[in-house]
């Protein structure tokens, strides 16, 4: 009963899409002022979203029958990874053994499910978007890895999210030391593109391949997939203030965190073109990597 | 072309905001040919402007382009008045420069239009808002000058419609001024940022022989290192009497076609600056009266390349013959080189490279009837229309 209040209501699927369409009116909103534009109310994307919900969803015609499964998979393995990580933050105490572990693991599901859904559409340029998409996905997951392999080593061994936590709250924020800011720069940018903003947005180019993955899309299967992209984008930041910045964990100091980090995403998108998928995976294989990779190595000697 | 997929940038497609298709052929992400479709939006204006007045075809063939919408008035009133003994001959001196004026503010406004579309075209859109941005004071002078900020009006044969008033030239010089941070600012956004250098660089490389081969003009020509420039090479309004270079680069590349751009619109606001300085005093309007029976070209340096009208008359009022070429029509064929061989998001940038216009090329819609298709004119369809009426009607009443 306990669990299911967990992950229904708070820190799960109720809380997590308020912060994230919030979140995402953040992103909208101060992206609107980077380009001298107004901008939405804060309440547009709860309008968004309650009105895709109503609209009828096409299906076509060839579409296997993961097509309709693959947005409410990836939500709810998300809305997991955000409880997780939601109760970590605010009641550190219950966390488990091994959820980081699960943590990464759901964490790719999203991404799977756009492909899974992508290419059971039968839509050319979804087959684009899912290679794509699938492409970026070996991409940043390496660094992603290597750059949590030095939180663990940095904890001494911590793969319990609330360890990680007590561990910074005893001694002091990962950022703090020279692999867990390099760490944290690699994740950083994994973050980026696993949230598919600019300059790593490849897999639905809009430009390019007409939204690419979720083009065959609409109604509410469309509003799932709108849903995952919002909270997701509660998700990350969430997942860098446990990870890296976990001194001070006060309401007022994680959400000062939280911000800053949402801001910094904000600026990475508006101040950079599309890298086109080769680039970005080279770029996560080359220069990320070898961050991430240096991370570990320091963390190793004790830096 | 055997079992690849087709990828299609088109007939509506976010990309680019007119009709027409690109239909990629693609393996994997590699595009391997392209096949280019346009024809859909032709609007038959040469046979309209076979039925109006020599006066009101400068109102008719403003209406080609919506962004280029002083060229094409301008090469037509060029081409009558290359009947009449040429521009030199007919124009007045004040109204020479107020017709270059405008074109060149044209030119700056369409580049910096061109811009910004580039910048969404790679999935920048902070570059567009802010290309658009300051492309409204060139809006806001053209208002000043000719009371519309598109569609100005101003060109008639013989001189110009408005005069440029005098206690209006230091705000438009203090306009251009503010403009010039704006364009350093852009100059200094591409030159530097590594990412845009990173999707610009070697992508959509036009060599100066295929340039040559596909007849490439403009911007796109002058980036790969072709030495044309109608303004130079065959002057018009004021120009020759100016001060002002034509920008050439070597890579041609896409991003030598946005410095080119770029540097080119500085170019502008130097002639702009250089006609408002030496504008004589004097008549804005030569009155011509009669068109006498002839043959005539306009030839015009549009922000897309050289525009072109040729006009026969017969010694009425109405013209027997209107010809327009414009330039897209020759720059969108080179895509055909340009973007085979890249992939799909260089294809994308590549394709809007050219700074293509579609309703200003469809001159001629060549219809190919399949064998079993009826092709309907306007008279079937509203046939087929009253019949499928009457059918609802019919239902409705069941």
């Amino acid at each position: 009963m306990k669990a299911l209040f967990y992950y229904l209501i708070f820190p799960g699927f109720l809380f997590s899409a308020v912060a994230g369409l919030l979140s995402s009116w953040v992103e909208r909103k101060v992206t609107a002022r980077i380009q001298w534009r107004v901008g939405p109310p804060w309440y547009q994307n709860f309008l968004d979203l309650i009105k895709l919900s109503g609209k009828e969803t096409i299906i076509p015609k060839q579409a296997r029958a993961t097509f309709l499964l693959a947005p409410y998979l990836g939500l709810f393995s998300l809305v997991l990874a955000a409880t997780i990580l939601g109760l970590a933050l605010f009641t550190p105490q219950q966390s488990f053994t091994g959820d980081l572990i699960v943590v990464v693991y759901l964490l790719v599901i999203p991404a799977i499910c756009a492909i899974i859904g992508a290419s059971s559409s039968r839509n050319p340029l979804a087959s684009v978007g899912a290679a794509r998409e699938m492409k970026l996905v070996l991409g940043y997951e390496l660094p992603f890895v290597l750059s949590i392999a030095t939180v663990i080593v940095k904890t001494h061994g911590g793969i319990r999210l609330g360890d990680i936590l007590a561990f910074q709250m005893n001694f002091n924020s990962l950022f703090f030391s020279f692999s867990g800011a390099l760490a944290f720069i690699a994740a950083l940018l994994c973050c980026q593109a696993k949230l598919g903003l600019a300059p790593f947005e490849v897999a639905e180019a809009e430009q390019e391949i007409m939204a690419g993955t979720v083009i065959e899309y609409s109604g509410s299967a469309l509003a799932a997939f709108k849903l995952t992209k919002a909270i997701l984008l509660y998700t990350m930041p969430v997942l860098l203030i446990l990870f890296f910045l976990g001194k001070d964990i006060s309401p007022i100091f994680s959400l000062a965190k939280y911000i800053i980090i949402l801001v910094v995403f904000i600026l990475i998108k508006n101040t950079n073109p599309r890298l086109r998928i080769d680039q970005a995976v080279r770029f996560f294989w080359g220069p990320v990597t070898a961050i991430a990779g240096l991370a570990l190595i320091l963390a190793l000697l004790g830096l | 072309m055997s079992h690849n997929v087709i990828v299609p940038i088109g007939p509506y497609h976010p990309l680019l905001e007119e009709p027409e298709l690109f239909q990629l052929h693609v393996e994997g992400e590699k595009v391997v040919d392209i096949d280019i479709i346009i024809g859909y939006s032709h609007r038959g204006i040469e046979q309209l402007a076979e039925t109006k007045h020599l006066d009101q075809i400068p109102f008719l063939v403003e209406r080609i382009c919506g962004i280029c919408s002083s060229s094409h008035p301008y090469t037509y009133v060029l081409a009558v008045e290359d009947i009449l003994g040429g521009e030199k001959a007919v124009v007045p001196e004040r109204a020479l420069y107020i017709r270059t004026i405008i074109d060149e503010l044209q030119r700056i406004h369409s580049h910096l239009l061109w811009l910004g579309l580039a910048g969404h075209f790679i999935g920048y859109n902070t570059v567009w808002m802010w290309a658009w941005k300051y492309r409204e004071p060139v809006l806001d002078m053209f208002e000043m000058i000719t009371g519309n900020r598109n569609n100005y009006a101003m060109f008639k044969v013989g001189g110009v419609r408005r005069d440029i008033k005098d206690e209006d030239v230091p705000v438009l010089k203090k306009a251009l001024d503010e403009l010039v941070p704006a364009l350093d600012l852009f100059r200094g956004a591409v030159m530097d940022d590594p990412v845009i250098q990173a999707r610009l660089k070697n992508v959509g490389i036009l060599t100066k022989q295929q340039c040559i081969d596909w007849c490439v003009v403009g911007p796109t020509a002058r980036a790969s290192g072709v030495n044309i420039d109608v303004r130079r090479d065959e002057p018009y309004g004021a120009v020759d009497r100016l001060d002002w270079k034509v920008i050439i680069e070597k890579d041609g590349d896409v991003y030598a076609k946005t410095i080119v751009r770029i540097l080119e619109m500085y170019e502008s606001v130097r002639m702009i600056r250089q006609c408002l300085d030496k504008m004589p005093q004097g008549e804005i309007d030569a009155k011509v009266a009669d068109i006498p029976a002839g043959e005539g070209i306009g030839r015009v340096e549009a922000p897309r390349g050289e525009c072109f009208h040729y006009i026969k008359t017969d010694g009425t009022n109405r013209p027997v013959r209107l010809k327009v070429r414009a330039p897209s029509f020759m720059n969108v064929a080179s895509d055909k080189v340009g973007a085979v061989g890249g992939t799909i998001s260089d294809a994308t940038i590549t394709l809007a490279a050219v700074d293509p216009c579609y309703c200003c090329t469809e001159r001629v819609a060549v219809i190919n009837k399949p064998d079993n298709r009826k092709i309907m004119n306007g008279w079937d369809l509203i046939k087929m229309s009253q019949a499928k009426t009457n059918k609802i009607k019919e239902e409705m009443k069941q």
